[in-house]
């Protein structure tokens, strides 16, 4: 961490401001657009100012897991592309892509944003399984929330694709859209020093003591959560970050559309 | 059946289906460019030249590229694809490089590297020639010294008829022989630094396809031109 740099941007934050001019509590232009590649069941590309990634969905048929062999599968991957960041290298997902994509994972498992039961085509035998793969483009921070959004964004404009009971036509996409019954969006509420912010740029995402994601359903139930950093933090730290994401939770779900 | 009309509804079997190109879309990246050709779409960033690590792929006497060919997992035309590289996708990063490099001059970048990713967010067909000609325009948006830009695109016969930027479907004809040949041109020396092929197809023909390549490059030139120009302006 680059402790003079951490030390003015909390001097910038005592008076209440960010060096690009936000509120603490403010998020930077966010764009979401659909249907963006046209190879894949699903897609989404999010912009968060110049933070961008792309989040496409494959559907295909899988064996069902012998613990559960009449619900269909769900993974998420994360794919932190050496070409979005001179911070990423190729080779396999570090640990940064690995809890990002763990953690939306579960906010989309946790809140039964898809039934799984719902894919089953064949108890033991045959199931859809559902893939979300996110690629980041550019990185200026912030990219959970991004990629939380691009992929609730992506499920929702998935389709099937063509299926004749053996083999899936990936040419031809039908009109039946992959049901949701939830739509969980996750914030990410940072904490540096004794300051609270959403949205960070890259910038200021290197000077951060901790951080909550919080993952609500529509109705704000917490479907999901995840600490990080290595500050600590007190229980009304804890209530207060809660509340901001909550907050920031509603304005993001309105992009949705 | 002789193959009288392209698929996707070109006129000429030297017409290219529509292109896009754009430099600077990346802001990480110290150069960046974005090539469209039909629904295969290429995006290059380049970073560097920067220290090569680990220190024992270092070059003294000079800098080294890399590229690096990546399809997105659900950019293919089929299921979906494991990200992490593969055969394929290491072959085509090795035939890009050697496409780029004749423009090249790191010698002033002794130990460095300057590293080209190219992603894919959607394909269908000539993939390896939109990466290559998005990552000139990202090589000359990144400030480094080129001799030229370098054009690249896919030639080939279907059937009987030589043609020009083959698509999917064309590439996958079955009432007669295919030949697919991606190609990268160095638009002022007129001369080849990718060449592969792979179908069949008899020498004249041949010939006459790489004739077409060296007359349709000059279309991509233009592009790739009007994409730098359209970010830094005309030089006064």
């Amino acid at each position: 961490m680059n402790a003079e740099l951490r030390d003015h941007l909390i001097k910038a934050l005592d008076k209440g401001i960010r060096f690009d001019g936000r509120k603490p509590d403010e998020f930077r232009k966010v764009t979401v657009e659909t249907d963006i590649t046209r190879n894949a069941e699903g897609s989404a590309r999010v912009k968060i100012g110049d933070t961008e990634l792309i989040c496409g969905v494959k559907m295909g048929m899988d064996k069902p897991y012998p613990d559960s062999p009449d619900k269909g599968n769900l993974m998420v991957n994360v794919e932190l592309l050496p070409l979005s960041s001179p911070r990423f290298e190729t080779g396999p997902p570090g640990l940064e892509a690995i809890e990002m994509a763990r953690v939306i994972d579960r906010g989309i498992r946790e809140s039964g944003a898809i039934d799984v039961k719902n894919l089953c085509v064949e108890a033991g035998e045959k199931v859809w399984g559902v893939a979300l793969d996110i690629c980041t483009l550019n990185d200026d921070g912030n990219l959970h929330d991004a990629g939380s959004l691009a992929a609730i964004a992506a499920l929702k404009s998935t389709r099937y694709p063509a299926f004749d009971g053996t083999e899936v036509d990936y040419k031809t996409h039908t009109d039946e859209k992959l049901p949701l019954s939830a739509e969980p969006i996750e914030v990410t509420v940072y904490m540096i020093g004794s300051h609270l912010l959403v949205d960070p740029t890259a910038q200021e995402q290197e000077c951060y003591d901790s951080r909550i994601t919080v993952a609500f359903s529509e109705d704000g139930t917490i479907v999901a959560m995840q600490k990080g950093g290595m500050g600590e933090l007190s229980i009304e730290d804890i209530e207060k970050m809660i509340d901001l994401a909550l907050k920031k939770s509603v304005e993001l779900r309105k992009l949705l559309g | 059946m002789t193959y009288d009309k392209r698929f996707d509804g070109r006129k000429s079997f030297d017409e290219l289906r529509p292109m896009e190109a754009k430099a600077g879309i990346i802001k990480s990246a110290d150069g960046s460019g974005f090539f469209k050709i039909g629904k295969t779409e290429a995006i290059a960033a380049v970073y560097g030249p920067r220290t090569l690590h680990p220190r024992f792929l270092q070059d003294s006497s000079t800098g080294i590229l890399r590229c690096h060919y990546n399809m997105m997992p659900f950019s293919g035309c089929g299921s979906r694809i494991r990200p992490g590289g593969n055969r394929r996708s290491k072959e085509i990063s090795m035939v890009m490089k050697n496409a780029l490099l004749p423009v090249l001059d790191l010698k002033a970048f002794p130990n460095s590297v300057v590293d080209v990713f190219v992603e894919y967010p959607q394909t269908d067909a000539g993939s390896r020639c939109a990466g290559i000609t998005a990552a000139s325009i990202a090589l000359a948006d990144a400030g480094i010294t080129m001799t030229d830009l370098v054009c690249s695109v896919a030639v080939g016969r279907v059937d009987d008829k030589v043609a020009a930027d083959l698509n999917y479907d064309e590439e996958a004809y079955e009432d007669g022989p295919v030949a697919d040949i991606p190609i990268a041109m160095l638009p002022n020396k007129k001369t080849f630094t990718l060449l592969q092929m792979d179908g069949e197809i008899p020498k004249d023909m041949f010939m006459d396809a790489l004739k077409m390549g060296l007359k349709v490059c000059d279309q991509i030139k233009e592009l790739q031109v009007k994409a730098l120009k359209d970010k830094y302006g005309e030089k006064k």
